[in-house]
């Protein structure tokens, strides 16, 4: 990975990477894409959690989830589908037992959560909104792969509209939604969503896909489609992100193939405020910190001394 | 939070990589201070090439740990890893070709080892091609205490790997092809339940392709014999954060559902806390990883 391995000089002057998303303080602008991060206890042995911007929970839904039958992934060319199916210990058991472990963690924490009815999500945001370790929710309103809820929601401006109003209603905490870029023109839903009261936008959730194993003649995934992610979708990405930036004036969290600094440049440079990594955790679980080290390396060089000189300065 | 506890994600490289068998490799990897945290049936994540070809890790699980003989040079001896694979798919196609010196990166070791069960107790250890890898580290323990036997099936020769370094441990193995081109002609499963029969007390290990753990843990069952199994599974994170890789556990029900993470739960399990009902309705089990 060339260009991705910068190192910071021992003596320069370290610039500021602190940004701020719907009010939450990020230290970087640097957090996992959700649900490739678990929850991120699974994570805790292999990174210092503390040197991320914020940590963003797998997908919360009211009651438990089961998840999809198996085979739920597959490796493509610079990519993965995955039909993991939203498999989630619920928000309730996500309280007792999963958020205790990030209570001592110096890093926000970031919920995200869905539901299968429009009733579930005001339900989910209800019972987060008075817990103080929650910083932010994160609305999902775009997962392919489960039949209810998700995407439904995403795909239609009118009914995105109307769960980000009323979970704007059960919630005061501050409010990202993650957009589908399964649409025509997501800038329709970017600005819907926040017409209806998001205090940010997330984008994008993985693409659908599908592959085939031509021996057995079947999908390579036991739901036959899936979200594709990874390296492959990142032009998508930073196309989707740049018009939506274009279209909203609330802050942009890009999303979408990243696996190095240069990679999160790209989404920052279009104007997003801060990138999620994802499937790169798989990859290489100091990913993430391989990025900001890798951002703090570049404004060094390029004598950048606050990284938001860098938001947005694309030049068309 | 230290890094020190952060150790079992390493870049090394590779000190061998031969063909054993038509199709099957053996890799020996640069591994310092691997060996002691290492249990028998764990498994690493490992990235073929430092770049993002292919991009996911792959898992394999851990043949063996060692030492190679000390230089003269004065150095101390260096610890290395070994693992055991069959070229199946493009990330082992581009395994294959790797060579000496060649830059690798390894996370683990990873996963819920074997259970050594009790000791002087017999033990018969089931593999099934591949799935003969994770058996070796156990049987080098096993061999401290108890009798070891080691049932070893194939589709046809080339893939019977590895026998005569189990029979250096002391193992009394025993070989059986589906073509008769080794050994006893048929499923090794009918070598168990003869087996079985002969010593009915005996604690079992089995690793091999799912229809073969199948029977395995129909026949031991029937003989009311502990049965441990290692599973194979697709994988991407290989730390439970994924949950690619997940079977169904015992009272696993949709609105309960009780999953296990293949990485994370396992990727041993007693057999007794699998849904073998429903995990055979399911053919998420690579048959060899088909990567």
């Amino acid at each position: 990975m060339t260009g991705c391995a910068m190192k910071t000089e021992k003596n320069a002057k370290r610039p500021n990477l602190a940004v701020e998303i719907a009010g939450i303080k990020l230290k970087n602008p640097v957090m996992p894409a959700s649900g490739t991060f678990g929850y991120g206890e699974e994570y805790a042995p292999y990174i210092d959690l503390e040197q991320l911007g914020a940590i963003v929970t797998k997908g919360l839904s009211l009651n438990p989830k089961a998840g999809n039958p198996t085979p739920r992934i597959a490796e493509t060319v610079s990519g993965m589908l995955n039909a993991i199916g939203l498999q989630n210990v619920g928000v309730d058991d996500f309280i007792k037992y999963k958020l205790p472990f990030l209570r001592e963690v110096n890093t926000p924490v970031i919920v995200n959560f869905f539901g299968n009815t429009l009733e579930d999500y005001g339900e989910a945001a209800k019972r987060l909104a008075d817990i103080p370790e929650v910083a932010g929710l994160e609305l999902n309103i775009s997962c392919p792969n489960v039949k209810q809820g998700g995407i439904v929601f995403g795909t239609d401006p009118k009914a995105a509209s109307e769960v980000v109003n009323l979970v704007r209603k059960n919630s005061k905490k501050p409010l990202i939604v993650k957009l589908t870029p399964n649409v025509t023109d997501i800038t329709v839903v970017a600005r819907a969503v926040e017409e209806a009261g998001a205090d940010a936008i997330c984008c994008i959730n993985t693409l659908t896909g599908m592959a085939v194993d031509v021996k057995t003649r079947k999908p390579r995934l036991a739901n036959t489609t899936g979200g594709l992610s990874g390296p492959a979708v990142r032009p998508v990405a930073v196309r989707m992100v740049h018009q939506v930036v274009q279209a909203v004036k609330v802050p942009v969290i890009g999303v979408g193939g990243i696996v190095c600094a240069m990679d999160a440049l790209e989404f920052l440079i279009v104007g997003a405020t801060a990138v999620q990594v994802g499937t790169a955790n798989f990859v290489d679980p100091r990913a993430m910190l391989n990025v900001v080290e890798g951002i703090e390396a570049f404004c060094i060089e390029e004598g950048i001394s606050d990284i938001r000189e860098l938001i947005g300065s694309i030049k068309l | 939070m230290k890094e020190s506890r952060r150790m079992n994600n390493f870049k090394t490289i590779i000190l061998s990589n031969q063909e054993i068998s038509s199709g099957y490799y053996r890799m020996r990897i640069l591994a310092p201070e691997f060996g002691q945290g290492a249990r028998p049936g764990q498994f690493i994540m490992f990235r073929v090439q430092t770049s993002l070809l292919p991009l996911l890790r792959r898992p394999f699980g851990i043949f063996q740990t060692g030492f190679l003989p000390a230089d003269c040079d004065g150095q101390p001896p260096k610890e290395y890893l070994e693992i055991l694979y069959k070229v199946v798919g493009g990330g082992t196609t581009i395994m294959s070709g790797l060579h000496e010196g060649d830059r690798v990166e390894v996370l683990g070791p990873l996963g819920r080892g074997f259970d050594m069960g009790t000791p002087g107790t017999e033990k018969i250890l089931v593999g099934g091609g591949i799935g003969l890898v994770p058996l070796y580290m156990l049987a080098r323990e096993l061999v401290k205490t108890s009798k070891v036997r080691l049932l070893m099936g194939g589709r046809r020769r080339d893939d019977i790997i590895a026998v005569t370094e189990f029979e250096r441990l002391g193992v009394e193995t025993y070989v059986s092809t589906e073509d008769g081109s080794l050994g006893e002609e048929g499923l090794i499963t009918q070598v168990l339940e003869r087996k079985l029969q002969k010593y009915p007390q005996a604690d079992v290990y089995a690793c091999g392709p799912m229809p073969m753990l199948e029977a395995v843990q129909q026949i031991c069952a029937t003989h009311k014999v502990p049965l441990q199994v290692s599973l194979e599974a697709l994988m991407a994170c290989g730390v439970g954060a994924c949950l690619g890789c997940v079977v169904k556990g015992v009272g696993h029900t949709e609105q309960s559902p009780r999953y296990l993470c293949t990485c994370k739960e396992g990727p041993v399990f007693r057999a007794e806390q699998l849904d073998w009902q429903k995990m055979a309705q399911e053919d998420g089990y690579c048959e060899g990883c088909k990567s």
